[in-house]
């Protein structure tokens, strides 16, 4: 489904993000990538979205390449991707419905069903009671839900978390897992990033560790440890 | 599909525009004065123009025949001057005519009319008043009276005198004002209306500026370019409505005062009378200004920020 074919990239200053990373991930798979600041995790998430493009290799989604998309099938490809980001990357002058309202309308949705899914989603992440509610009103761990709201309302084939517990509290965090486990139960493909040695441990899916922008570990079920 | 995104990106501006009220008013303020410059120069030019026209109005030849001339010779005279294609009008007054001014003219000066009922009869000849099409011709309808001035059917002149050469400085002064007037004043308006523009551009940048990240978040959530504008540009637009509201409205008070103050310095131009008499002009410049300024402005500065 997704499949990163040697992808290298070098910033101007000569600094290496990614070095020849060859990846494949399946549909319906939980994968984690786990490895200290700097290992190239975000880069290479970066790369599936064509925000970066690589110096070298090729990114793939459904075997179209997704750096050569016009604007226009770039722009259903992220629609078909669900981003969630360690700063929640809400708009701050929308309210929790609106937020989760505009991603449906840039998808070209009707008004029908973006009343039936927003409450519905909302419901899903447990913040049916904040609907009317602007960001900057909301704790972390509602931020941050609203944001995996906002990714999963276009029922996206692939949902992919930045460190998406990197600002919260340990039982925020659970909660955030626990949401991701479900989404993926139901189908969606999960890609996370994350520093957290718990949340490796307690999922026991595949995990693939980074290090100065190379893969050095890929295991099935895998634990945290570089 | 394009009611409802039309819809939805009036609706959504019209909430920014709202819910970033002090940004809004600031932006609002700001266009105003943009706007107010942009009046001004209207305003300028108009008044330069008809004040510049009334003065060349006021420019003309007079010629003044000796009083034995012949009626004949002076409407011949007449005749041949109106065939010059640098004249647009030439008026005849005779002698009587001449006497009659003159005695309305001194009517109060007693010791002015006492003199002259002792001359006897009409000392005064009669005049024809010339205009030219433009002031730097005064010249060449000079040069041919001169050419004419010998020419009478008794072989002797009939031309008294001919009062170009005493006006000759300032007709001369006020064509060169004129023209400097016109050249400075389009150079002026232009640099104003450049500056009050990129102040106003500047402004609406700021405001796109604060709302950068939100604009990348939109593109990363799959958001077409059209759609993330549109608010923005509603957003621009709305400025520039209101703007042009408030200038209109600023406009009234601003020109009844100038219009009193400077009535009688600006000829024939009361700035208020010319600004209600042509409100319908004033507020269609004003409000495409307005509309055309926000719009750009927030497509231009939107640009950089939607390369994600």
């Amino acid at each position: 489904m997704i499949f990163f074919d040697r992808v290298s990239k070098v910033y101007p200053d000569d600094s290496v993000a990614l070095s020849d990373i060859t990846i494949t991930i399946e549909p319906k798979e939980f994968v984690s990538i786990v490895g200290p600041s700097g290992a190239g995790k975000t880069t290479l998430l970066k790369m599936l979205l064509a925000e970066e493009y690589p110096t070298e290799g090729e990114v793939f989604y459904e075997s179209k390449n997704v750096h050569d998309l016009s604007k226009k099938d770039l722009n259903e490809l992220r629609r078909k991707i669900g981003m969630v980001f360690q700063d929640f990357r809400l708009i701050p002058g929308k309210t929790v419905y609106e937020n989760i309202a505009f991603t449906m309308e840039a998808a070209g949705r009707s008004d029908a069903e973006i009343e039936q899914d927003v409450p519905h989603v909302l419901e899903l992440v447990d913040l049916a009671s904040k609907v009317w509610n602007f960001p900057h009103e909301l704790s972390g761990g509602e931020k941050q839900r609203v944001a995996i709201a906002r990714a999963l309302v276009n029922q996206p084939d692939v949902l992919v978390a930045d460190e998406p517990t990197g600002n919260l509290d340990p039982v925020n965090t659970y909660d955030i897992v626990q949401i991701l486990k479900k989404i993926n139960d139901f189908g969606t493909t999960v890609i996370l990033t994350t520093h957290n040695k718990g949340i490796i441990d307690s999922l026991g899916k595949r995990v693939i560790a980074m290090d100065k922008g190379k893969v050095v570990r890929d295991d099935k079920e895998g634990k945290y440890f570089i | 599909m394009f009611w409802t995104n039309f819809k939805r990106i009036a609706r959504t501006g019209f909430m920014n525009f709202w819910r970033n009220g002090t940004v809004s008013l600031a932006s609002v303020f700001m266009m105003t004065v943009t706007l107010l410059v942009i009046g001004f120069i209207l305003f300028g030019s108009a008044v330069l123009n008809t004040s510049l026209n009334t003065l060349r109005d006021k420019v003309d030849i007079t010629v003044t025949f000796v009083p034995t001339a012949a009626e004949t010779d002076i409407l011949s005279m007449k005749h041949s001057l109106e065939t010059l294609s640098e004249v647009s009008l030439v008026t005849y007054t005779s002698r009587e005519d001449a006497l009659t001014a003159f005695t309305a003219r001194h009517q109060n000066d007693q010791s002015i009319l006492t003199a002259l009922a002792e001359l006897n009869g009409n000392p005064l000849g009669a005049e024809l008043d010339v205009k030219a099409k433009d002031p730097s011709q005064y010249q060449s309808i000079a040069d041919f009276l001169q050419s004419q001035s010998t020419l009478s059917t008794s072989g002797v002149s009939i031309v008294d005198h001919v009062n170009f050469y005493q006006n000759k400085v300032a007709i001369d002064r006020l064509s060169s004002i004129i023209r400097a007037a016109d050249k400075l004043g389009l150079a002026i308006a232009i640099a104003f209306i450049i500056l009050s523009i990129l102040i106003a551009f500047n402004t609406i940048r700021l405001t796109i500026y604060i709302a950068r990240e939100e604009i990348s978040v939109m593109r990363l959530v799959g958001a077409s370019t059209a759609y993330i504008q549109g608010p923005f540009v509603t957003v621009g637009i709305m400025y520039g409505l209101l703007a042009t509201l408030a200038s209109l409205i600023l406009f009234l008070p601003i020109t009844y005062w100038i219009g009193k103050v400077t009535a009688n310095f600006f000829i024939g131009l009361n700035l208020f009378s010319y600004y209600l008499h042509n409100f319908p002009q004033v507020f269609l410049v004003l409000l495409g200004s307005g509309a055309f300024i926000g719009a750009v402005s927030s497509l231009w500065a939107i640009r950089r920020y939607l390369k994600v």
